[in-house]
């Protein structure tokens, strides 16, 4: 008996050391690979987004391994990813860093969806000195922390809405009036930073400034006050259901506004969800097929949406080609760097300034992305289908801003 | 000038706003408290009967809304309009709430409170997952395209979605109330809410009534879930905030108090427009609270008052 105890005990320690010992071997490079590491969220509140994501980088793997892998010091390497899911869940996803790091090895690391997410992961990447690229965390505390060895391809939170307040200047021949209403959350309210400056930069006055609590579903308040005040700009954030619920409830309340500018009308599928009624609304994106970068892998934008259409049957929204693009960024950086050693992979991604199809990317100081700008599309209709229009800035724009936008009466 | 509402109009423009801009947006205002709280009161009534009848708090009475909001917003995707959910719906979430019953509430029916509160957590949660597995993680919307009611020359604008919703409600908690009153089931239920064990020997199958009482719970659920469909947004995890609305109006109102019920709503939901105005968006929702905290306190300063009379 005694005799089978130890014959059992020696075997599970036996086991035990191999699994350690291949895991250390697992580390970083496994023979002709790269091993980056994920925790995205394929559960959960954010899991559509989470998904999008994932499927924008296992395109760019499949695409950079197909054209030739990763050259460094003369060989040739192929990118992998290890995927965890952190359930939408910030907790699980610091869990899952810590995991992906002591456990699985890993040495570079690829960003989750949301910024809170990236919030939650940023300081145990940050800690164990593994660069992390990622390309769906915006909000700007990430990049005002000194982190680094986190480098964002996406522009921060507080660029979304700027844009819109600028052209809203320039349509009106000066300051105009804006009313605002923000979700109290961590992006939300970076994109609410951003308005505040550019309505002191441009000398704007806000004359309302609504904090929406975040389980509220119902704005008619907020919009009984934009029709009292008659504001030249209304500006509203907060997710997919702050937009939902926005247009329609201004559609429903025939509220008036020259302009009306949000986010998240990609996430919630405002045009298709809303029609008609969306029409005119000025949403902020990261990106747009339009856009004319290119780069060597994926062509231009119209061909990424085309071969991303072809490969998971849906029109790529931004948060798919941003995360293409942290793959394209890392691979750049490791044949800088020419080595696969972490810290030198970092100093080469500090460096990086290159164009991809989804843009310019240049890391700032705090690691956000300084070469791209927002650029703002309008939803147009024809008959009763409506898309996104590009209309600034005005070297992509294919259509021209409608403003101030018919009023209600006359549509 | 046009006038400010940073902070709340109180701190800024409160003069000019009472005097040229107010009587318009008070009558807005109330016009939306009170529809918006017809609805909530309808799913607060939901609650309070099965408070009553089987003393449980239902934690997962707005997973439930969101459930029945779900069948009006499939019944929209497949073409039929979604106002015919307020049909379908409670029939499907009946059935919903007796199979929930059956499976997990009869077993915490006569335990205490907080066994119950427990068990029903454990249902919120799951049902979450389940429609966000099922359903999928986006927030959706059904058109009704039921247009606008403008009154005082557009300057008081009601949505008729918002409008069709109160009136469901009402009709949906006048049947209620006559079906209660007449009908042996609702003799059943209200026998059972006053003395369970003498209903019981008196031979009322109250094993029944409790499935029974879920299900009308459930199904009022349904009516009011397909309502949201129509005039707010679904998602798999909104639910909450319906929960915490609901168990709000049953403590203002008490329980087995249909009209306590619809005006505590309707009273709730105006406050909480008038809070939006005069204190600014952020504070509505904690206006609301501190307004409970203040009846609580109210409430169990007039009871020991009470006490110290009889001695």
């Amino acid at each position: 008996m005694n005799k089978l105890i130890k014959f059992i005990l020696t075997f599970v320690s036996a086991i035990a050391l191999i699994l350690t010992s291949t895991s250390i071997s697992f580390a970083k490079v496994v023979g002709d690979k790269i091993i980056l590491g994920a925790a995205v969220s394929l559960t959960g509140k954010y899991s559509t987004n989470g998904k999008h994501t994932q499927n924008g980088y296992n395109m760019a793997v499949e695409r950079i391994n197909s054209m030739g892998g990763v050259k460094v010091g003369g060989k040739t390497y192929k990118f992998d990813i290890i995927y965890y899911d952190d359930e939408s869940n910030s907790g699980r996803a610091a869990q899952l860093a810590e995991r992906l790091i002591k456990q699985d090895g890993v040495q570079y690391m690829l960003g989750p969806y949301s910024s809170g997410l990236t919030k939650a992961m940023a300081p145990v990447t940050e800690e164990n000195k593994i660069p992390m690229v990622e390309a769906n965390g915006a909000s700007r505390s990430l990049f005002t922390k000194g982190y680094k060895y986190l480098f964002a391809v996406l522009s921060p939170a507080n660029q979304y809405l700027e844009v819109a307040i600028d052209l809203a200047v320039e349509k009106n021949g000066g300051p105009v009036d804006i009313a605002m209403a923000f979700e109290q959350d961590a992006f939300s309210q970076d994109v609410r930073l951003g308005i505040v400056d550019a309505a002191k930069r441009t000398g704007s006055k806000i004359i309302i400034d609504d904090k929406l609590p975040k389980e509220l579903n119902d704005m008619a308040a907020t919009l009984a006050k934009v029709k009292a005040t008659k504001p030249d700009v209304l500006v509203v954030s907060g997710h997919s259901k702050g937009a939902l619920t926005a247009i329609r409830q201004i559609s429903e309340m025939k509220v008036d506004v020259p302009m009306l500018a949000m986010t998240h009308c990609d996430a919630s599928k405002l045009a298709k969800q809303h029609g008609k009624n969306s029409e005119y609304a000025l949403c902020a994106a990261q990106w747009h097929k339009e856009l004319t970068y290119s780069d060597d892998f994926f062509g231009n934008g119209i061909k990424f949406d085309k071969d991303f259409n072809a490969l998971y049957g849906y029109a790529p929204p931004y948060q798919a080609a941003e995360s293409a693009a942290a793959l394209l960024v890392y691979k750049d950086a490791f044949e800088r760097a020419n080595s696969t050693d972490k810290e030198k992979v970092r100093d080469a991604l500090a460096k990086t300034d290159m164009e991809t199809f989804y843009g310019n990317v240049k890391f700032g100081d705090g690691g956000q992305n300084t070469a791209k700008p927002m650029v703002l599309f309008q939803v147009r209709c024809e008959g009763d289908t409506c898309a996104n229009k590009l209309v600034a800035p005005t070297k992509w724009a294919s259509h021209k801003l409608v403003h101030p936008i018919p009023s209600w009466s006359s549509r | 000038m046009p006038p400010k509402f940073i902070g709340g109009i109180f701190f800024t423009n409160f003069m000019d706003l009472l005097i040229f801009k107010a009587p318009i947006l008070m009558v807005q205002a109330s016009m939306d408290g009170i529809l918006l709280g017809i609805l909530f009161a309808l799913i607060a009534y939901g609650m309070a009967l099965q408070w009553g009848v089987m003393n449980i708090i239902n934690i997962a009475q707005g997973e439930l809304v969101i459930m029945g909001g779900y069948v009006a917003y499939f019944m929209y995707v497949i073409g039929i309009h979604p106002a015919f959910g307020v049909i379908v719906s409670p029939i499907i979430m009946y059935f919903v709430g007796v199979g929930l019953y059956k499976l997990v509430i009869n077993k915490v029916v006569d335990r205490d409170l907080f066994i119950s509160i427990l068990a029903t957590f454990g249902i919120s949660i799951l049902t979450q997952q389940l429609m966000n597995f099922i359903f999928g993680a986006d927030v959706v919307v059904a058109q009704s395209n039921f247009g606008t009611t403008m009154l005082f020359d557009n300057s008081v604008t009601l949505p008729n979605s918002k409008i069709f919703s109160a009136l469901v409600s009402v009709i949906v908690a006048i049947v209620l109330v006559i079906y209660m009153k007449k009908s042996k089931l609702g003799r059943a239920i209200r026998a059972t809410a006053q003395n369970s064990r003498a209903a019981k020997i008196l031979g009322v199958d109250t094993e029944k009534v409790y499935a029974a009482t879920f299900g009308i719970n459930a199904a009022l659920c349904g009516v009011a879930g397909s309502l949201i469909a129509i005039t707010f947004t679904l998602h798999p995890y909104v639910g909450l905030p319906y929960t915490v609305r609901s168990f709000m109006i049953v403590i203002v109102a008490g329980l087995g108090n249909l009209p306590g019920v619809a005006i505590s709503g309707m009273g709730l939901g105006v406050f909480e427009e008038f809070a939006d105005y005069l204190l600014g968006t952020e504070f509505r929702i904690g206006a609301v609270f501190l307004l409970l905290v203040l009846i609580l306190v109210y409430r169990r300063f007039k009871l020991s008052r009470k006490r110290e009379y009889l001695k």
